[in-house]
């Protein structure tokens, strides 16, 4: 363990579902025979294929089984490992790609309460995001009421890539229901693969894939500021997880650019956008898109204006680093306890109450 | 501060614009309904000329995204070249008003017969004690 990460609160853990039948015991009844019968298979993501080498760290890979699918392993290996006093499960069993909303409704009611029964259930220290149907925004609500009582649940996760721009007003019921009940958005990487993940057509190659998401974000990012969502819910808080973020001082410096010219066309944003994003955007800190041997880092920090948008995160199992280097090495002590500790705090107002 | 003769006030009609030197620099001038303003005509951005941009109305937020209020038609100027807009009334630009504005100049109408005394500087405007003209200070 390394001495100066103790006490960190690592806000991107990926716990797999073992296989399709892990969940059936928590299912409906129906689903749960839909499952034989139909025959549905595993719902891993696309986006992260078992044997992709960025999918699992070596060492941190479970022979004969997932990644990530053992709770032991993952608090052993990604909390004591590093130390850390709490992390946050984000779930990416693929339950946003299914095309039928009923059926996307049910399985992420049993992945949430599978979650909860075999994952938080187990070790204190566990949280975890709801993951919710975003093929229907009033079912995905349903579903963050269904689950916002049981408070170890600190977030709404959706996927980077869906159906259409994340700040689209049909999707506000699950803002208002997020933001109601004091849960960030956290927007993780990733894609249902219904509109190719570049902008100008589908591309060939997992690498391709990968460094394009990157846009996605920034994407979602600017759909979100411009259609008035962080206006219309002015508590809500946007998590961009495994997004990277040395993008943003380019990103905040576009976007300002164009806004002064054009805010006209956006009056409820009626502030500088760098303003609002800095206010209510976080990032999760792996995987770190720069060098983190110089003072690269921490220039980009500066110039994206703020030591409060990053959130430590591991990102286990996805091989993002080796050894115990999650935290660049050189950046100054107060900005690493804001990462590690006073950032994930002041985001997730669940986790203030029991671990601050 | 020496107060500049520009010109006839009747030869600016409301919604019209001219653009006067004055004390060396150009000063783009606008009657909104009678009321005269004028601005220094360089925008802070780039340096457009903002003379020969157009003029809209204030477009403001309404009760929620999506909602618009639109007001004050044609007193709000846009940069030509990127767009930016500045309130005629204050020079100040809409989007960031603290930041980002252009200078403001007083704009009075004086009658003829007081032109012939001081401040005023009116070597190349022909002054007749009939008619009433615009002045600027700067």
């Amino acid at each position: 363990m390394n001495a100066s990460m103790a006490g960190g609160i690592d806000c991107d853990l990926h716990p797999a579902v073992p296989g399709i039948a892990a969940l059936v015991p928590y299912l409906d009844a129906q689903w749960a025979d839909a499952v034989a019968q139909r025959g549905v298979h595993d719902l891993e993501p696309t986006s992260y294929p078992l044997r992709a080498p960025l999918t699992s760290r070596p060492d941190w890979r479970i022979a004969g089984a997932k990644p990530g699918s053992s709770p032991e392993q993952l608090c052993s290996q990604a909390l004591d490992g590093f130390g850390s006093r709490a992390g946050i499960l984000n779930c990416l069993y693929a339950v946003t790609t299914l095309f039928s909303e009923d059926m996307a409704a049910a399985f992420a009611r049993a992945l949430n309460d599978w979650l909860a029964a075999e994952w938080l259930d187990k070790d204190a220290r566990l949280r975890a995001s709801i993951v919710v149907p975003i093929q229907s925004p009033e079912l995905a609500a349903a579903e963050i009421e269904r689950r916002a009582a049981d408070r170890r649940f600190v977030q709404v996760l959706l996927p980077c890539l869906a159906d259409q721009p994340l700040g689209r007003r049909s999707l506000w019921p699950i803002y208002e229901a997020a933001a109601r009940h004091g849960l960030p958005v956290g927007i993780h990487a990733g894609s249902t693969y219904r509109h190719p993940v570049t902008p100008v057509g589908w591309p060939s190659y997992f690498t391709e894939d990968y460094v394009n998401q990157a846009q996605g974000f920034q994407t979602q990012l600017t759909s979100l500021v411009c259609e008035g969502v962080f206006s219309k819910f002015p508590t809500l808080k946007v998590v961009l997880i495994e997004s990277g973020f040395t993008w943003l001082p380019a990103y905040l410096w576009r976007l300002h650019k164009y806004w002064r010219g054009l805010r006209m066309e956006i009056p409820w944003v009626d502030r500088p956008p760098p303003e609002i994003i800095r206010e209510q955007v976080r990032f999760t800190l792996q995987p770190v898109d720069a060098p983190v041997d110089g003072d690269a880092l921490l220039r980009i920090l500066d110039q994206a204006g703020s030591d409060e948008l990053l959130l430590f995160s591991t990102d286990y199992p996805h091989w993002q680093f080796d050894g115990q280097d999650a935290l660049p090495p050189l950046l100054p002590y107060s900005l690493k306890t804001k990462i590690l500790i006073d950032n994930p705090l002041a985001t997730y107002p669940r986790l203030k109450e029991d671990f601050a | 501060m020496p107060k500049y003769v520009i010109g006839p006030a009747a030869d600016l009609q409301p919604g019209q614009r001219l653009i006067a030197e004055v004390a060396g620099r150009k000063v783009v001038i606008f009657n909104l309904g009678g009321e005269f303003f004028g601005l220094f005509n360089r925008c802070p951005h780039q340096g457009g000329d903002l003379c020969m941009g157009r003029t809209t109305g204030l477009v403001e937020a309404g009760p929620e995204p999506g909602q618009y209020s639109y007001s004050r038609r044609g007193e709000i100027l846009r940069c030509p070249w990127h767009g930016w807009e500045f309130d005629i009334r204050t020079g100040k630009s809409r989007a960031e008003p603290d930041r980002v504005r252009t200078k403001r100049y007083e704009v009075e109408v004086r009658p003829g017969k007081d032109l012939f005394d001081g401040p005023y500087q009116a070597e190349s405007v022909p002054v007749v004690i009939e008619k009433d003209y615009l002045v600027v200070e700067a």
